[in-house]
């Protein structure tokens, strides 16, 4: 159902403010952000990074509370919602796995570490992607909401224990280079600028998954007309009846 | 067709009195007579995860010390493929002649099915795994014998985090195309969870001097409570049609 009046302005809106606040992101992030003392401009990756990483669990999220609620109240809209969160939140995960090598490489030497985080974060990546397609591979679209909600649900309970198996693997084992030092002691306008990228981000994500839900709603209501029709060239009779 | 002599049996019962271990007991009965009539998985199983170990050996020549470094990860890693190889067919066995229908509406709950199911796989696996060890100390040239039973503890607690996930998700793959490939794919992101604990507990018991790894166990033991939790949450779906 494509928005109507109001409503379309508004959306329009929003997403001219999106436009802008990833603009706004760009200056702050090149020319507020203050220089980091030892990484200088590498360090300004930052906070496209950390802002994805943050974007993509809240993703990740939405994909299992879609689930439950598809899975409890059998409504399609919510099989939609997982899907677009699914992907966009593979999307964001992308990014993060994409700049954090090309932080990592000038800084650490290196272009990855199994480190806890690292790890996880291409866990995750792995997971997801299984999920994706895990929907593509499956026809009938009943069955189809039911076993991504279910696998949705499943790999979000997952995420704990991995995170501690991996993280506990991690300590036993001597770390040749520990990132450490971010986390302890950001300068405020470093705070800032994070945050504000936080919310462009999310908002750009926000707008994507509504964009992906509408395309699914779209492919639904296609699919029920194609049913629908198929029907009417069976039998004639019932759909003159109709 | 003695299975479906079992699930008639079942249901000569009123529906009511037919208590969740009963059904359960039917299902894994069921599945247990169907492979030692053929064993045509336990074989196939057996035989993978001894290549797979023996593979191992070529590509990585280890000495003594390294194979107790490396020996758990590769039988850990053995047992997972081993264990998707198995867990593979236990749903797709009832699509030939469509007894999936059948067992559903059977008067038992339907949670049943997947209960029984999850234990014929652990039982299955159990068995891999009990003729996995030794070849596995005879290759690598560990001593698995004073640790005996903190490493029967791991791989029990082990396998049931492997088979609760794994029969939920053969479930869940079932109807999907390309299924040998998918339930690999979305198992083993998700089987880090049980890969990590189990090998880490696994070295620890095999270091010298031994060590209890009473943190990997009971993150072994927590993994099993989520996944027994989630399965019992979630196995109305799997099995809806």
């Amino acid at each position: 159902m494509p928005p109507t009046g109001m409503n379309r302005i508004l959306w329009l809106v929003v997403k001219l403010a999106a436009a802008l606040a990833m603009a706004a992101t760009g200056y702050a992030i090149f020319f507020v952000a203050p220089d980091e003392q030892t990484m200088h401009a590498i360090q300004r990756i930052f906070y496209i990074h950390v802002a994805s990483a943050w974007t993509a669990g809240v993703a990740f999220l939405v994909v299992a509370l879609a689930g439950v609620l598809y899975l409890v109240k059998r409504q399609p809209r919510f099989d939609w919602l997982g899907v677009a969160a699914a992907e966009t939140g593979v999307t964001f995960t992308s990014i993060v796995l994409i700049t954090g090598p090309i932080w990592a490489k000038p800084i650490w030497g290196i272009w990855w570490t199994w480190d806890a985080r690292l790890t996880l974060t291409f866990v995750l990546w792995l997971m997801y992607i299984a999920y994706l397609l895990l929907r593509s591979l499956v026809e009938d679209p009943q069955r189809r909401s039911v076993v991504c909600a279910v696998y949705g649900i499943f790999a979000f309970a997952d995420v704990p224990l991995v995170y501690f198996s991996i993280q506990w693997w991690r300590t036993q084992h001597p770390q040749p280079v520990i990132g450490g030092g971010q986390g302890s002691g950001l300068d405020p306008t470093m705070w800032r600028v994070l945050l504000f990228t936080w919310a462009a981000v999310s908002l750009l994500f926000a707008l994507m998954t509504r964009q992906r839900y509408r395309l699914e709603a779209a492919r639904h209501e296609t699919e029920v007309l194609r049913q629908e029709l198929e029907d009417r060239k069976e039998s004639p009779a019932a759909a003159s009846r109709a | 067709m003695a299975s479906q002599t079992e699930i008639v049996r079942v249901a000569s019962a009123p529906a009511s009195s037919a208590p969740l271990w009963r059904g359960a007991w039917a299902i894994f009965s069921k599945e247990v007579r169907t492979e030692f009539r053929t064993r045509e998985l336990l074989t196939t199983t057996a035989v993978f995860a001894l290549m797979v170990v023996f593979l191992f050996s070529f590509s990585f020549d280890p000495t003594r010390e390294e194979s107790r470094r490396f020996g758990p990860g590769l039988l850990w890693i053995a047992i997972l493929f081993a264990g998707t190889l198995m867990l593979e067919p236990s749903f797709l066995r009832e699509q030939a002649n469509e007894t999936l229908a059948a067992l559903r509406l059977a008067p038992i709950q339907p949670c049943a099915i997947l209960v029984g199911k999850t234990m014929a796989n652990f039982l299955f696996l159990a068995i891999t795994e009990a003729l996995l060890l030794p070849a596995f100390a005879v290759f690598y040239d560990v001593r698995l014998w004073p640790e005996l039973p903190g490493i029967l503890l791991a791989l029990a607690l082990g396998t049931l985090g492997i088979v609760v996930p794994g029969t939920i998700f053969a479930a869940v793959t079932a109807h999907a195309r390309m299924r040998e490939m998918l339930l690999p794919l979305l198992l083993f992101p998700v089987l880090i969870s049980v890969l990590i604990p189990g090998t880490e507990a696994t070295v620890a018991l095999l270091a010298d001097p031994p060590e209890w790894p009473s943190l990997w166990l009971k993150l072994l033991a927590g993994a099993d409570v989520i996944y027994l939790v989630a399965a019992y949450l979630l196995f109305d779906s799997v099995l809806e049609e």
